[in-house]
């Protein structure tokens, strides 16, 4: 298959690079026209800046929400109800901070670090899922985070499996895998809290209550005011627009929610024969902005607990840090006295 | 049964108390190694625990009074250095252990040949981290040597004869010292001794005589399910 380097590479024999205007333009040409042809754009194919930039900055945000998203669900782990559900919990938990691994590693291959992304987190300078500034108060908030969180990251996420970049449509493969497998937990749990006893429903019934319109508000501001939508769908980052992924969801979750016996909290909602879609209600997209901006339930208490367990782990990783240090420098004195021992000083170089 | 209980509280509170990390570690590798560890044991638990009754029953409704696992397990997670050290010690233990009871044809052989190689990891982990931590900094040293010294006291009582079980704790018990003594020596930290050293080695969580953190560690791992008698989650 032809990758985007190949491809300028032919450009730039063909064309004489005398002329550097010409050399950029054809550059673009063969990115656009590998963008347009459904092939991946590799780490060390040329790429627009702007590309470049608002991937790092969806990556990102993206690790980001896998490593906050950790604590809602961590809330509960020394309160699990069962050993099953104990172990099925951490090992989801287990899973996000994996997946946070995966996706630092694949924004790393555009020319930033990990580090560097954890500091804007910490600042506040990147963002991460709105979703995670909501409070998990009881057990069933971990189903309804399942269910419906994973549900609707899952419906984004599948088609970031075949976005223009590689590394991260690799990365989003794996995750969704798993991500599929937590939803279909996250839907048991609520089945078995639905036809339990009287409390454990209501219990189930207020979760899904309190996560239905933080889940609709998951997939984005509406097309007509989402600022990044219409340059990624060019570029085949994004391949289907706000709106018609959450459409997409509702879809999906209204027949869902009456097979747990659960009811969805919009009195809007209903099925629409014209459209073959279901219609629902209008979504508040003050409080939207309000989480966006910080001043959700739990954003302070997100990132301060995140900031926490980085400046505490500070001496842990300088431990790491100095430990590595001395050894390395031991063994490679260590190897080079041998290597000058076995070659004797044949050439004089060995310790150059 | 005496000796799956007994087995199985150390694997479950230990367990507990590596959960607690979760979104707490100092890097997300730890998150995971920790998370993986926790689940491990948590397993372990589980097998146990269901040898000797129900594992819901056992781990939700039973008292403080009623759980036998050792003191060095129930003991809060500290700093990064006092979960590692407590760690080391109890993996070590674990690994000889099952390497032991895997050995042999009792009702513990099956499970103990699977965990062997789960707490060979543990133990590697736990090694390595005491290392980094032993000759790292000046200030990881430091908390590493008090970590290993807070926590020696309790580790006598990992070599008590436990009913039902065919284990020369004496023989662990020298062998498991050699191993440690090892590491504490390679990450340059002094193997604890002196006179506060063995203060409470002979430690009665065995005997369902618990330290007092240990109470609380219950109430918040129990409380939702004995919120809801009876039901099934």
């Amino acid at each position: 298959m032809a990758t985007a380097a190949h491809r300028i590479a032919r450009t730039r024999e063909e064309d004489s690079p005398a002329d550097e205007a010409a050399l950029a333009a054809a550059y673009e040409a063969a990115f656009d026209a590998a963008v347009a042809a459904d092939e991946r754009i590799e780490p060390r194919d040329w790429m627009p800046d702007a590309y470049r930039a608002t991937l790092v900055r969806q990556i990102a945000q993206h690790a980001h929400s896998e490593i906050i998203g950790m604590q809602p669900e961590a809330n509960w782990i020394t309160r699990a109800p069962s050993l099953r559900r104990k172990a099925i919990l951490m090992a989801k938990v287990q899973d996000e901070a994996g997946h946070g691994l995966y996706l630092y590693s694949a924004a790393e291959t555009l020319g930033t670090s990990r580090d560097e992304l954890l500091d804007k987190l910490h600042s506040g300078r990147q963002k991460y899922s709105s979703i995670f500034n909501y409070p998990t108060l009881t057990w069933a908030d971990v189903g309804a985070i399942g269910w419906l969180v994973d549900g609707a990251a899952i419906t984004n996420q599948v088609p970031l499996c075949r976005c223009s970049y590689g590394p991260y449509a690799r990365a989003m493969v794996r995750i969704c895998k798993e991500e599929s497998f937590h939803q279909r937990q996250g839907y048991e749990l609520l089945q078995a809290l639905s036809r339990g006893t009287p409390e454990q429903h209501e219990m189930a019934q207020d979760a899904v209550n309190r996560w239905w319109w933080p889940s609709l508000m998951m997939f984005g501001p509406p097309d007509d005011q989402s600022q990044h939508s219409a340059q990624s769908m060019t570029w085949k980052i994004k391949r289907h627009s706000n709106d018609e992924l959450r459409q997409r969801f509702v879809d999906i979750c209204v027949p869902q929610a009456e097979s747990l016996g659960l009811t969805l909290p919009d009195p809007d909602l209903r099925w629409n024969e014209e459209r073959g879609h279901y219609d629902f209600g209008e979504i508040d997209w003050t409080e939207f902005r309000e989480v966006l901006k910080g001043n959700g339930p739990c954003n302070e208490q997100r990132i301060t607990q995140r900031r926490a367990a980085h400046d505490e782990g500070t001496w842990v990783r300088e431990a790491a840090a100095a430990y590595a240090e001395k050894h390395t420098a031991k063994d490679i004195t260590k190897d080079r006295s041998k290597d000058i021992t076995k070659d004797g000083a044949k050439d004089g170089e060995t310790t150059a | 049964m005496a000796a799956a209980l007994a087995l199985g509280d150390d694997a479950l509170v230990l367990s507990h108390r590596l959960g607690e990390w979760a979104g707490h570690a100092p890097v997300l590798e730890e998150e995971v190694a920790l998370a993986n560890i926790a689940l491990d044991l948590l397993g372990q638990a589980r097998v146990l625990l269901s040898m000797a009754g129900d594992e819901d029953e056992l781990a939700y409704l039973r008292e403080e009074r009623a759980f036998r696992n050792v003191q060095l397990v129930e003991q809060p997670n500290g700093d990064f250095a006092h979960t590692i050290a407590r760690q080391l010690y109890f993996s070590t233990y674990q690994r000889l252990l099952y390497a032991h009871l895997a050995a042999g044809d009792g009702e513990f052989a099956g499970l103990a040949a699977k965990a062997v190689k789960e707490v060979a990891y543990h133990q590697d982990h736990a090694e390595q981290w005491t290392l980094r931590l032993g000759d790292g900094t000046e200030v990881s040293h430091e908390r590493m040597r008090r970590a290993c010294q807070a926590l020696w006291r309790f580790t006598g009582e990992m070599f008590q004869p436990v009913e039902g079980l065919d284990v020369d704790g004496e023989g662990i018990r020298a062998v498991w010292l050699e191993s440690v003594s090892a590491v504490l020596r390679q990450a340059t930290l002094d193997v604890p001794e002196g006179p506060q050293s063995g203060a409470w080695s002979a430690g009665a969580g065995r005997q369902g005589l618990h330290t007092e953190p240990f109470g609380r560690m219950l109430a918040e791992m129990q409380h939702l399910h004995r919120s809801h008698p009876g039901a099934s989650w």
